[in-house]
């Protein structure tokens, strides 16, 4: 057994391919700004559960992107630690898809978001386990665990309220018409997918789709909701090329950290 | 009072109010383990460290005083692996061991199985009801109906799927109606 840090040298030895830091940045960036958004319902939840569900979420998705974000530091050979990448980088640098970053809106809105990027995860992580990159395995191996807690608890409220009353059901259907058109990014094959595709480091995500859509479109079944028609639209997020509130996240999350540069609990 | 003045001044020695006088290091990979067994987890401390099996390996020199603790997360994000570092540190550090270095290893994933029995005895007495040993298999772990550590009975429900920290449910039992903290199997 090795430390993650012995492994990522190795790694980092063995595959010089540049998109293989931009796809473990992508996966990170994924978590971290889930999280902060997930964050942003501590103190405001409906019920002092989900308040708790949800904190409990987010600092588990915090907890992956600490480890990706290391990773991609010993991979980079940059001397770039977590802080670095989470608190130092502009809106640009930034590569998690768009969904993650879109307003929480209601609670239904934020829980139907977090339950497709989760269960999205859930299907990468498995498929990382035998990833080319052992350090990067043992990352997933580590956050299926808790993961595929986060997909049965969120996947539960979805049906609750989307099968739930007449206010609720009109609430979920109008979340899921508003944040269907951004999950296509999640399967988008472009460069980077493609090269650590062939790297054998990422699992290629657009295979994951068909398995993905079985899923969520039997969940969605459950909680009498319907998918909108697929349209063109193709989300921008993980080319480093925001939405709007991309900027306030950031300005939120990075301003401590820039205005006491170094500081230290 | 006195007990309180001896405390060391650091924020973590908070957390370590049950530790016993500074024993010195004889020298032997068990003594270590006993000194390891000593520490609480600083959330929950009427577990230790090694029976909740965060310590992964134990790797020591006698003649260089030196040793090496392998320990591994419960859950990625857990704030407390930073205090379980200071307080194993402290506590080798008072046995006179020169260089103590703790090593994070996240591979193989920790999993509530590691839970020793001593572990899970312990946790019963404190009112946290064990894990059941189906981790890995979340859906049927979450229709499982932990009994109740105070009355036994498994008439229970669970109130809370996240608790008050990451590795625990909140759960209340139907024939006595106290509420209880259930450890998740992960």
């Amino acid at each position: 057994m090795n430390t993650p840090a012995e492994t990522s040298h190795r790694a980092a030895a063995k595959m010089l391919d540049p998109h293989h830091v931009a796809w473990v940045l992508r996966l990170a960036d994924g978590s971290l700004v889930l999280s902060q958004r997930m964050t942003e319902w501590c103190g405001h939840g409906p019920v002092l559960e989900e308040d708790i569900a949800f904190s409990n979420i987010a600092l588990d998705l915090l907890g992956q992107a600490r480890l990706l974000y290391s990773h991609a530091g010993a991979l980079e050979g940059r001397s770039r630690d977590e802080d670095a990448f989470a608190y130092w980088r502009d809106e640009a640098e930034f590569r998690n898809p768009t969904l993650v970053e879109l307003p929480n809106g209601d609670f239904g809105q934020s829980v139907l978001r977090a339950w497709a990027y989760v269960s999205w995860q859930c299907l990468v992580w498995a498929r990382l386990e035998e990833s080319q990159d052992p350090a990067l395995a043992a990352i997933a191996a580590k956050s299926i665990k808790e993961s595929r807690y986060h997909q049965e608890h969120l996947g539960a409220w979805v049906v609750r309220l989307g099968d739930g009353t007449e206010e609720s059901h009109r609430r979920m259907q109008a979340a899921l018409d508003y944040l269907w058109p951004y999950t296509s990014e999640l399967f988008h094959l472009d460069a980077v997918e493609s090269a650590a595709m062939h790297a054998g480091i990422a699992p290629g995500l657009d295979a994951l789709s068909e398995t993905w859509a079985g899923h969520t479109a039997a969940l969605l079944q459950t909680a009498t909701l319907k998918p909108p028609a697929p349209t063109p639209f193709m989300a921008t997020g993980r080319q480093g090329r925001h939405s709007e509130a991309m900027g306030y996240l950031l300005n939120e999350l990075q301003s401590l950290a820039r205005a006491h540069p170094g500081a230290h609990w | 009072m006195s007990a309180q003045a001896s405390l060391p001044r650091d924020f973590f020695a908070a957390f370590g109010t049950t530790e016993p006088a500074p024993e010195r290091w004889d020298g032997s990979e068990e003594h270590l383990w006993t000194l390891l067994r000593g520490i609480p987890d600083p959330e929950i401390p009427a577990i230790s460290l090694v029976d909740l099996g965060i310590v992964r390996e134990l790797h020591c020199e006698s003649g260089a005083r030196a040793a090496t603790v392998v320990i591994t997360p419960t859950y990625a994000g857990c704030p407390a692996t930073e205090a379980i570092r200071q307080q194993i540190l402290r506590v080798l550090e008072a046995a006179g061991v020169t260089s103590p270095t703790i090593e994070l290893r996240i591979s193989p994933p920790w999993t509530t199985d590691w839970i020793t029995a001593t572990g899970r005895e312990a946790l019963q007495q404190f009112g946290i009801t064990p894990p059941c040993t189906i981790a890995g298999n979340v859906p049927r772990a979450l229709q499982f109906r932990p009994a109740c550590p105070r009355c036994g009975s498994h008439q229970t429900e669970q109130i809370s799927a996240f608790g008050a920290t990451p590795c625990k449910a909140l759960h209340r039992c139907q024939q006595c109606r106290e509420p209880f903290d259930y450890f998740k199997p992960l």
